[in-house]
């Protein structure tokens, strides 16, 4: 019974990638999309949280939220996966819910 | 009635900063109307929600505040309220209004709607839901 945690807000303006992390349960999988992509980076003060999330859950950024904003894969943290729109709608499809953290 | 499901509304916001906590309790009594199991989450400035001596007068807005207190009469009798996201910002359970509903389980015995948890356990109350909506 896995969720899936949307994120479509930049962790450096507002508190709910943090929220987010701190009640998702092992197993399920969080998409960081829109301006959520940049809790994706590696290298930034929140990156160390996002990483210890990384192993128990699934953390994935949306791949053209990436790339119109000039953040080349290779940016992002380790265990975090870039994902097409084909890749959000699998993981909508595979989870039993999905909560959004707007 | 295995057609009930359990429905979840989050919230997240403080109540007069923006519009979706009014938007939420406004669909959360529209969807009352269609007798699911309904729950509502107040964590993080969504606690801010629910204090109590709030008074718009001056800002030009509904105080929508008194509407939670009628939630029971449509059978929403589950407000989880984050006990950490109270302690953040220096709230107890005494700075919250009452809310009460009559059990029509047990006579009619009036019983509190605030349930206060923790942050893991409403982790647990988030993963238990068949629709998670969020405000």
């Amino acid at each position: 019974m896995a969720t899936l945690h949307t994120v479509n807000k930049s962790p450096f303006a507002n508190q709910s990638l943090l929220s987010c992390l701190n009640h998702v349960k092992d197993g399920d999988s969080v998409l960081m999309i829109e301006d959520g992509v940049y809790g994706g980076l590696a290298g930034s003060g929140l990156s160390d949280a996002v990483a210890a999330k990384a192993g128990s859950v699934q953390v994935f950024v949306l791949q053209e939220d990436l790339e119109a904003r000039g953040i080349d894969a290779g940016r992002l943290i380790d265990g975090v996966t870039a994902v097409g729109y084909d890749g959000f709608v699998n993981l909508v499809a595979e989870t039993d819910r999905t909560q959004a953290w707007l | 009635m295995s057609d009930v499901k359990k429905f979840l509304y989050v919230n997240r916001k403080a109540p007069y900063g923006t519009i979706y906590a009014l938007e939420s309790l406004e669909v959360v009594l529209i969807g009352a109307a269609f007798e699911q199991d309904v729950s509502l989450a107040f964590l993080d400035d969504g606690v801010f929600q629910l204090t109590k001596g709030q008074k718009t007068d001056g800002i030009g807005v509904k105080n929508f505040s008194p509407t939670f207190r009628a939630l029971g009469d449509y059978e929403v009798t589950k407000l989880y309220v984050e006990k950490e996201s109270l302690e953040e910002r220096g709230l107890t359970e005494d700075d919250l209004q009452e809310i009460m509903y009559e059990d029509e389980d047990d006579d009619w015995e009036e019983k509190p709607s605030i349930r206060i948890v923790s942050r893991a356990e409403m982790a647990d109350v988030m993963a238990d839901q068949d629709v998670v909506l969020s405000f």
